[in-house]
């Protein structure tokens, strides 16, 4: 079937990414300079893009023969992984130089993962799902051992491939029985069976492995095991992108699996997995975090559980708690990559001053970055009125809706726990002598990126009804 | 013509399945858990392939092209961040592969 001109102007967001790509890579081949170009060009193609989605929520489309959707909660997906790109990009600039592993390359990577990323929040077939998936996970396992003679990054990379590809197969072994018994692999078409379905065992076994396999991708307890080393070993600037936008886009498609619950009002049968992968979640990474002094570490635990608390969304799954879990993955998205920037900034060289040790005193040489730092620090910790507080709300009053108070309950327990931890950052900070002289390397852009999320998190913070009400409004679409 | 039932097909495939699953857990050579991960791709592969006859609908065939592409792709860059880490440790036993701990 031809398709006309009309779908390719809807698919722009795509398709500036998809050119921007092999134009990067035409950069990358026939200039040296390709190094101080590409950070340009991919702050350009993000920038553009996200407004561009943002723009255009409202124009809901499902194109190439029910293959992809733009507009609705794909258009505040996009803006959120592009974004996220972005505030990235910009740190990385100082920060690649300082890592030693300054290529091209790894800004291509970045824009393929995010376009990836954007398959998967907008598709419509779970054959899309799985291309938009591999294509973000496959950019992450290179992304992870960017720097090929560091044994951290090739050991975070080894594990971070080596467990993403088991997830893969628990996807795609999934997807086969979802097959196997619907005959189709049409997202819409499943959401009209899923009712009568839901008690077919091949169905839901199908749909329990395809939802482990997201579990993974999300880091979520059970499955969390490959989190702290991968995002301690990886560079801080990929470990800000894969926390952020890499767990959005997992979100997204938990979403999607569950459009039938919170649209047509199915009956939700997989409450109770979500449930008890909430509650270990959130426990788990609060409590362990106690522990951490590596910051990186640290914030990989605090990362387990946001998405603990983010999975009571799901198990409530009503459109109140989907809506709550987007905002709340904005919200998550800005506050890490402010926190993973200042990292950025601090970091020496071979891995050095991640420790929450080596941030003593930081008030005293920079008042700046300390004042970020305490700002993204209680906003993690869910203290309002900050973007952190609000997302955790929201969930949490979804929750409730639905009759789960009791998580609700547990959650705002190990919010209270990891109020310890986050805190105990801003006190190391403010409130010790230091003890070492903290020379950072000025990059401007890297500081601009920390600016940016710090006044996302206060604009979230002050006004979240400004999204909230967007999110609510295109959510059952 | 006496044609193979379906159920023949979908025990092979949970088998391998199984097998694959189990091969991760417990080998401890990259490359052995790396092939038992291929496994169950395969696994999958072989599924969707018995269920595209069944149903008499070809998106289970066309899925398993995009299946052994993307498994193609994961495979080079697999390959390529073992052959980085042998190059580093000397090894590619995934229990001496442990600087990090909690």
């Amino acid at each position: 079937m031809p398709f006309s001109n009309q779908e390719y102007l809807h698919l722009l967001p795509f398709i500036i990414i998809g050119v921007g790509i092999v134009f990067s890579v035409v950069i990358e081949l026939i200039t040296k300079k390709s190094r101080e170009i590409l950070p340009w060009f991919s702050i350009l193609l993000f920038f553009s893009t996200a407004l561009y989605s943002i723009y255009t929520i409202h124009n809901k489309y499902i194109l190439f023969n029910g293959m992809i959707q733009v507009g609705g909660k794909a258009a505040i997906f996009n803006f959120i992984f592009n974004f996220a790109a972005l505030l990235i990009t910009m740190s990385s600039i100082g920060y690649l130089k300082k890592y030693g592993s300054n290529f091209g390359e790894y800004y291509i990577l970045i824009q393929s993962a995010v376009l990836g990323m954007m398959v998967m929040a907008g598709s419509k077939d779970i054959l899309m799902i799985f291309l938009g998936l591999e294509l973000m996970s496959i950019c992450f396992y290179v992304l992870a051992g960017l720097n090929r003679k560091k044994h951290s990054a090739n050991e975070a990379s080894l594990k971070y491939f080596l467990l993403g590809a088991f997830a893969t197969g628990f996807v795609v072994y999934g997807i086969a029985l979802i097959y196997g018994v619907t005959a189709t692999t049409k997202i819409d078409i499943l959401i009209q069976n899923f009712s009568a379905q839901s008690s077919n065992i091949i169905f839901v076994t199908g749909l329990i492995l395809f939802i482990i396999g997201f579990s993974f991708k999300i880091a979520a307890f059970p499955f969390h095991m490959w989190v702290p080393d991968v995002y301690q070993g990886s560079a801080t600037t990929v470990t800000g992108i894969m926390s952020t936008a890499g767990k959005a886009a997992a979100f997204s498609v938990l979403i999607i699996t569950l459009t039938a619950v919170y649209t047509v009002n199915s009956p939700n049968i997989f409450s109770p997995y979500f449930a008890a992968i909430a509650t270990l979640s959130m426990l788990f990474g609060s409590i362990v975090a106690l522990t951490q002094d590596n910051l990186k570490r640290m914030l990989a635990y605090s990362s387990i559980s946001h998405a603990g608390y983010m999975a009571i969304g799901l198990t409530a799954s009503n459109s109140y708690s989907i809506s709550g879990i987007i905002f709340y993955l904005a919200a998550y998205t800005f506050m890490n990559i402010g926190a993973f920037s200042i990292i950025s900034i601090i970091e020496g060289e071979n891995d050095s001053r991640t420790n929450i040790q080596n941030i003593t005193g930081l008030n005293a040489s920079k008042p700046m970055l300390a004042a970020f730092m305490s700002l993204f620090m209680f906003a993690l910790a869910g203290i309002p009125p900050l973007a952190g507080f609000f997302g955790k709300y929201y969930v949490f009053i979804g929750a409730i809706k639905s009759g789960f108070t009791w998580l609700a309950i547990i959650g705002v327990f190990s919010s209270v726990i990891s109020v310890y931890f986050y805190l105990r950052v801003v006190v190391f900070m403010y409130f010790k002598n230091p003890t070492e002289d903290i020379n950072t390397d000025t990059s401007t852009f890297s500081y601009s990126a920390v600016i940016i999320s710090g006044a996302m998190v206060l604009l979230l913070g002050l006004m979240p009804d400004l999204l909230l009400n967007l999110i609510l409004s295109v959510v059952n679409w | 013509m006496l044609s193979i039932p379906i159920e023949y097909y979908l025990i092979l495939s949970a088998f391998m399945f199984i097998v694959g699953v189990t091969g991760v857990l417990i080998r401890r050579n990259a490359i052995v858990v790396f092939m038992c991960i291929e496994l169950m791709l395969n696994a999958a592969n072989l599924s969707l392939v018995a269920f595209s006859s069944y149903h008499g609908n070809p998106v289970g065939q066309i899925f398993v092209f995009f299946v052994m592409t993307v498994a193609a792709a994961e495979a080079t860059v697999g390959l390529a961040i073992i052959i980085a880490i042998f190059r580093n440790k000397l090894t590619v036993n995934v229990d001496e592969i442990n600087i990090f701990k909690w």
